[in-house]
């Protein structure tokens, strides 16, 4: 056990940094060019997702568990924020008929 | 430090390495399969592979408790409410219409953007230190409790209230409207 978590950490931050800013800028152009609510929805969780690497990997790297319990606590906001927001979907789904985001765009002015 | 750490370790130190790498490379996949696929069920299937490739990131870290709450809250129980809803909501009469071409690239520069200026940033940099695991029981149960319950007690406790209001948000959003006597609708 101990021999093996010595022998996998040995990749640079910047690689874990690369790899979470490149997962992050793919669920920024998902949100951008999709419509349907729910892939919105879930590029909104693929950057959450990458957030939470990266605090993991900075906390590995400070060899501080602060971020690991940081990385928690937005699991925790997570599941709340879905249960919010899917409630949401589902009600404009059920006043609409669709769940298009360009129907929604009343409040546009 | 890190030069000696590389070389101490020879052929394992290259076999972990390179599963980074080819784990990296399938988040990397998988997230791009997600937005481009033209069935939303795709893209959630998907999704579950990239969670699952996150959780293997968090195993490679030693971030055991972060493993096993995403894989039982992510992959669990908030991918298993997206496909419930998306089975709810019938998408089978029509897909989804498209985006202009024009919205799509101006979507692409707008995300590549961020990426290049990361990117512009790291180069700066130079080269970056290793992360090592110098405390084998960092991510473990044990260790992370301790820390959330002596320092972290009342965001937790906090969280809990966050938990509650959002279950009755959910309730309370997604009940039916019902029409009172006189016509209006009871929010």
């Amino acid at each position: 056990m101990g021999t093996l978590t010595h022998n996998i950490q040995a990749i640079p931050l910047n690689h874990y940094i690369l790899l979470c800013s490149i997962i992050f800028s793919i669920g920024v152009i998902g949100v951008l060019i999709r419509r349907n609510a729910i892939v919105i929805f879930m590029s909104v969780e693929l950057m959450l997702n990458s957030v939470n690497l990266l605090l993991a990997a900075f906390s590995v790297y400070r060899g501080d568990a602060t971020g690991q319990v940081f990385v928690f606590f937005i699991m925790a906001l997570a599941a709340a924020e879905v249960a919010v927001g899917l409630a949401i979907i589902v009600m404009i789904y059920r006043n609409t008929n669709s769940i298009d985001i360009n129907v929604l765009n009343r409040l546009k002015w | 430090m890190p030069q000696l750490f590389l070389r101490g370790k020879g052929i394992l130190q290259i076999s972990t390495m390179s599963t980074f790498y080819f784990i990296a490379f399938l988040s990397i996949f998988f997230s791009i399969l997600v937005i481009t696929a033209k069935n939303p069920v795709h893209s959630i299937l998907y999704l579950i592979l990239t969670f699952f490739t996150f959780t293997i990131h968090y195993i490679l870290m030693n971030a055991q408790f972060l493993a096993i709450v995403n894989f039982i809250v992510y992959m669990g129980a908030i991918l298993v409410l997206f496909l419930y809803t998306l089975m709810l909501i019938n998408l089978n009469k029509d897909s989804e219409p498209r985006k202009s071409n024009l919205v799509k690239i101006a979507g692409f520069v707008g995300g590549g953007c961020f990426l290049i200026t990361v990117v512009a940033a790291l180069k700066a940099f130079g080269a970056s230190p290793v992360v090592v695991l110098n405390n084998p029981n960092l991510g473990l149960v044990k260790n992370l409790g301790k820390i959330l319950f002596n320092e972290y007690l009342l965001p937790f406790e906090v969280s809990s209230i966050l938990l509650l209001s959002a279950m009755v948000g959910a309730v309370l959003l997604a009940t039916k409207d019902k029409k009172l006597p006189d016509g209006n609708l009871n929010a």
